[in-house]
């Protein structure tokens, strides 16, 4: 699969001017499979919704290198999702093929054994006609990551993708993201886990409003990064000074 | 009395009981969708807060036809119902306002001021038509804009049914895939004020939101899918019009209220009787095997 690179320089994003990520500069190389994890409030999913060009930068720049809005593909925290629509499992998932169908065209009948085959990919071949509300957390979860294998997007973002998940439904989830990676897709996950970014992503971003560490996991999850990201996340000031831009982060 | 005499003969004797039943026929066929959506949109209230809204308007055209016309009372109503939606848009989008908030904040102006307009010219008579509704006094040229707004509401329903759902069920999904949430819920919105003045004249501006919202809360008791919802709200909407005209001619009562009373009996027997109500609890069936 064709992709490109991210690129952030300097990227701040603010809410009521102070700032939640903060001058925060790198590269997501195309078809890397990088995790992004901090303490909460650290601007995680903040950057995740800017990266896709959804919020407004308050400073620096994003470049994506051809990659359009339509070529991402966003799985949001299970929060934001309206889970008592009366809609049924097929439909949810067809909704994956928006960048196909459109707000008006039909669904063919290719586009609809997709769908099928995406759901029995996530282990829940006939489930089609059960309405979403009567699905159980970890099944909606897999619901929508059968959305996501029909979205067939270059970018994939995921914001916390196992929250309140068994192992067994995280285990199969995770097969996924790697075929994903295999296929040369470049994949953006925020993620909780130590030991589960330890064991399946090979890069990670730490940040806490400010960039700690960026690069291979292995050097970026040190315990000395993870203090810092801990002590920086708690120094939140009401009576902030405008800043200067001299300060930023180290990375 | 036969069953002709009790059911037919009303509307066979009387042209104002037919032009009654036809406006009953089509304002459910259009509130009844509109309802069913604004309720799993979680927006009930905000349906009920742009009822209000649109009087200040339709009392700004009775001002202004000098009594009680539809075409300048609909459009003032149309004007004022659309200015609130996309005010309270606005204020929930610009300040630290929730959209309930700020909806019921503009409609409680608005109710002050639309009963203010209507008093400075009209009767209390004017007034209670303007609040409650003259179903029996619809002439055809207003049921010609009903029935027109009904069609459209179909059709428009027909046309954004995707990217509406799509953008109630998960709207950052659409902002993602690049869609313009926003449009439909705009959209919508137009939709639900057209209904509700549709719906004053015969109804009254207090009223024409119960036409929405009660079938639609009949469907969620009944059924789970949304296509059936639908349906079962535009048909309780379409019974309750029927039944309601006839028992307010049999026993000579206010017919929009009669009508409304008659959803809310509806409402209450599903509550009672429907597969997620009272009585299904006090006999519980076996679980299955799976």
């Amino acid at each position: 699969m064709k992709n490109s690179a991210i690129h952030l320089t300097d990227v701040t994003i603010s809410y009521h001017r102070h700032p939640a990520v903060h001058h925060v500069s790198g590269i997501f190389p195309p078809g890397s499979l990088t995790a992004i994890v901090g303490p909460n409030g650290a601007g995680k999913s903040t950057l995740l919704k800017a990266i896709m060009g959804e919020l407004p930068l308050a400073g620096g720049t994003i470049q994506r290198g051809g990659i359009e809005q339509r070529d991402f593909g966003y799985l949001p925290q299970a929060a934001e999702i309206n889970r008592s629509f009366p809609l049924s499992v097929a439909d949810a998932v067809l909704l994956g093929a928006w960048r196909r169908t459109g707000a008006f065209r039909g669904i063919t009948a290719a586009i609809a054994d997709e769908a099928r085959q995406a759901l029995s990919a996530v282990g829940l071949a006939g489930f089609e006609r059960r309405p979403i509300g009567s699905l159980s957390a970890g099944q909606f979860q897999r619901v929508l990551f059968a959305r996501l294998l029909l979205q067939d997007a270059r970018v994939i973002l995921l914001d916390e993708p196992f929250n309140a998940i068994d192992a067994r439904t995280t285990a199969d989830l995770l097969a996924i993201i790697r075929r994903w990676h295999g296929d040369g897709r470049t994949i953006i996950a925020v993620l909780h886990d130590f030991e589960q970014v330890k064991s399946h992503f090979p890069r990670t971003l730490l940040m806490a409003r400010e960039l700690i560490a960026w690069g291979d996991t292995g050097s970026s999850l040190t315990a000395a990064h993870l203090l810092k990201a801990r002590t920086m996340a708690e120094n939140w000031l009401d009576s902030a000074v405008v800043c200067s831009g001299q300060d930023r982060g180290a990375a | 009395m036969t069953l002709h005499d009790l059911l037919i003969a009303p509307f066979a004797d009387y042209g104002f009981m037919r032009r009654a039943l036809v406006a009953c026929l089509a304002l459910g066929l259009g509130s009844g969708p509109v309802g069913v959506l604004l309720m799993l949109r979680r927006m009930s209230l905000v349906g009920d807060a742009m009822s209000h809204a649109v009087l200040p308007g339709a009392a700004l055209g009775f001002l202004a036809a000098g009594g009680l016309s539809l075409p300048a009372m609909g459009l003032g109503g149309l004007v004022a119902g659309l200015a609130v939606a996309l005010l309270s848009g606005l204020v929930s989008r610009t300040t630290v306002l929730e959209e309930d908030a700020s909806f019921a904040s503009f409609y409680l102006t608005s109710l002050a001021l639309g009963v203010l307009i209507v008093s400075l010219k009209g009767s209390n008579i004017d007034l209670l038509h303007v609040l409650f509704g003259t179903i029996l006094a619809i002439d055809p040229a207003a049921l010609y804009l009903i029935a027109g707004i009904s069609a459209a509401t179909l059709a428009t329903l027909a046309l954004i049914y995707r990217p509406l759902i799509a953008e109630c069920l998960d709207p950052g999904f659409l902002r993602a895939v690049g869609a313009r949430g926003m449009l439909y819920h705009f959209l919508f919105l137009l939709l639900v004020v057209l209904n509700l003045v549709a719906g004053f004249q015969s109804l009254g501006t207090l009223m024409a939101v119960g036409l929405m919202m009660l079938p639609a809360s009949i469907a969620k008791l009944w059924v789970t899918t949304l296509p059936a919802m639908l349906a079962v709200a535009t048909l309780s909407a379409v019974a309750s019009g029927f039944a309601g005209l006839l028992i307010s001619f049999h026993y000579g009562l206010a017919s929009g209220p009669t009508i409304i009373v008659t959803a809310s009996a509806l409402y209450c027997l599903s509550l009672i009787l429907a597969p997620s109500g009272a009585i299904m609890r006090l006999f519980p069936r076996l679980h299955l095997k799976h």
